[in-house]
């Protein structure tokens, strides 16, 4: 009962951090939806459940770490923070405005419980690992979890760096890959076959699980599973989600990777949310 | 004589046993970046991430923000190239305390050729924001630098070469980021230079002395921030400026030198290096001449300036 509770709970949470990663993008006019609704099951779960974290003390040294590796959906990313309390909510109007603590991708000198600067696609899995391995040397609690798109593994740093989590056995390490089968040109499978992603992160010595993305209690299993195992791997979370799910006109589109809602859009957009057409 | 990389490996070592927050990000290339006995010494500071240079600038961010100095060891064409936009995006963008301790830079990788001869290494460097650069000529400022470069709180990128290069300092000399060390004092004409090619500098400033020439000799060991106080007096105090280094001759030392004459309206440069063109497998000395870079070519050049003959 208690555990139902939780996964309504979260579900409302996934309704309004929809709504406001949307009207963060409407308001600027300009960021990416797609993703940023695809990978918002998972965030909600991130930010209101699993990271342990403490957000007026934002770099408290034993908090769990996040890499948003995939840094153009920082608008879902934003939305929690702001959600969460790291700064006031009225922040989120001036996403990508000039003098803005919200950069078009993230900053960490300038957003508050932003833990590594990103946007440049491949290499915030190889700062999740440097993180990992500090912590591990230094005997600290706190887990990393890093999110990166199905099109950024095009990158092949993305894989140097899954060689560097295994060969170091970093089990403080989990990455979630958003699986939406789209990328900027057009699907993943006519722009670069990704073949078995869950199949590749284990021959590269991960520990690997594959999700509906967009499953409340799925996520929440596969964390209370990750908790649960020891094994001296890295962890990586294969999650099928849609790109802009949650929006009939967004879902599957490719034109809403990095494209902002006009007013009608934008209305029609919230209305559905709110619906939980999901 | 002794070498720079030699530098790198026992200064690192000493800094690595004082603070465990030192630490080594090797990418298979230890054995000839000096850094196996701190790998043998320090294992718990030290990684080897493999021939994956990007990755490692990755890693070390990360390690940054966990309150570690990493220092990346590779080669300086690496260093400089191939993981430059990782540079750029996670150390410099930021702001963080990483490293970049790249051996093997200039021609000195000789006989290796022109893939290992980073010849665009600082220019390219020098264009990051947050960046900081360091260029010694000796061992013994070697060590100092590095020591000042694991106190300085940010980005650098430390350039070391191959082969041994004769001792210009003393071991109690110190040196200061962003401060230029005069060598020689002189009022003639001034040559500015860093890195392996000082010997060569000094040398003239001798084959300069025997013909009634005083040449003021600048280390410009720091490429960024540069000294301009100690530009700017080179201009206005005696006009006359040849610069020599070990690298492209466009975008390096001698093109930071032209940048502060140009603000300053004044002042004849004369830029001396690698005449924008890849090396090729050889003797280091050899390579130099070809590009024009020998003691007896800064001598002419500067002595040229000196009585206005061409």
């Amino acid at each position: 009962m208690l555990q139902n509770n939780k996964v309504l709970s979260l579900e409302e949470t996934a309704i309004a951090l929809r709504k406001t990663l949307l009207t963060t993008i409407y308001k600027a006019q300009s960021g990416h939806p797609g993703g940023s609704l695809s990978s918002a099951d998972l965030m909600t779960v991130l930010y209101f459940d699993e990271l342990r974290l403490r957000p007026h003390q934002p770099k408290w040294p034993e908090r769990d770490r996040f890499v948003l590796s995939k840094g153009h959906v920082c608008p879902v990313l934003y939305a929690c923070l702001a959600m969460r309390d790291f700064f006031p909510m009225e922040e989120l109007d001036h996403l990508r405005k000039f003098g803005s603590i919200l950069q078009g991708h993230p900053d960490m000198k300038r957003t508050p419980g932003v833990d590594i600067s990103t946007g440049s696609l491949g290499q915030g899995v190889s700062c999740a690992v440097g993180m990992a391995i500090a912590n591990r040397r230094d005997q600290n609690p706190g887990r990393v979890f890093c999110l990166l798109g199905d099109g950024e593994t095009n990158e092949g740093q993305v894989w140097e760096a899954a060689e560097t989590a295994s060969k170091y056995q970093l089990d403080n390490l989990i990455l979630l890959v958003d699986h939406n089968g789209l990328q900027n040109d057009g699907t993943c499978q006519d722009i670069m076959p990704p073949r078995d992603l869950a199949e590749k992160f284990r021959a590269f010595g991960f520990q690997t699980y594959q999700i509906d993305g967009h499953s409340i209690p799925a996520i929440l299993d596969v964390f209370e599973r990750i908790r649960a195992h020891q094994g001296g791997q890295p962890y990586a979370v294969i999650a099928k989600t849609v790109k802009g799910r949650g929006v009939s006109f967004m879902e599957n589109v490719v034109a809403w990777h990095g494209q902002a809602p006009n007013e009608q859009e934008y209305l029609q957009a919230i209305q559905e949310i709110e619906e939980g057409l999901s | 004589m002794k070498a720079l990389r030699d530098a790198f490996g026992d200064e690192i070592l000493a800094l690595g046993r004082e603070n465990p927050n030192v630490y080594v990000v090797d990418c298979d290339i230890g054995k000839s970046c000096k850094t196996l006995e701190f790998a043998r010494q320090l294992p718990q500071q030290h990684l080897n991430v493999g021939i994956a240079e990007q990755n490692a600038a990755g890693v070390s961010a990360g390690l940054a923000t966990c309150g570690k100095i990493p220092f990346v060891s590779t080669y300086a064409a690496f260093g400089s190239m191939r993981m430059c936009e990782q540079i750029r995006q996670e150390i410099c963008y930021p702001r963080l305390n990483v490293k970049i301790a790249c051996s093997h830079g200039g021609l000195t990788p000789a006989n290796d050729g022109a893939s290992h001869q980073a010849i665009e290494d600082y220019g390219i460097m020098r264009t990051l924001p947050n960046m900081t650069i360091l260029v010694p000529c000796d061992y013994y400022s070697c060590r100092s630098l590095i020591r000042a470069a694991c106190q300085w709180d940010g980005p650098v990128y430390l350039r070391f070469t191959r082969d041994p290069v004769p001792f210009i300092y003393r071991e109690s000399d110190q040196f200061e980021i962003g401060r230029a060390r005069t060598v020689r004092e002189g009022g003639d004409v001034a040559i500015i230079a860093a890195g392996a090619v000082m010997s060569l500098a000094l040398q003239a400033c001798d084959l300069l002395h025997s013909q009634g020439i005083e040449a003021r000799l600048l280390d410009m060991h720091t490429v960024k921030p540069l000294d301009t106080a100690a530009v700017t007096a080179a201009i206005q105090e005696i006009g006359r400026v040849v610069t020599v280094e070990d690298h492209n001759i466009i975008n390096g030392i001698g093109s930071a030198v032209c940048e502060v004459a140009a603000g300053l309206g004044r002042g004849v440069v004369k830029r001396m290096g690698v005449q924008d063109q890849f090396g090729e497998s050889g003797p280091y000395f050899d390579l130099l001449e070809k590009n024009g870079v020998t003691a007896q070519s800064i001598a002419d050049t500067a002595r040229s300036l000196v009585t206005g003959e061409n």
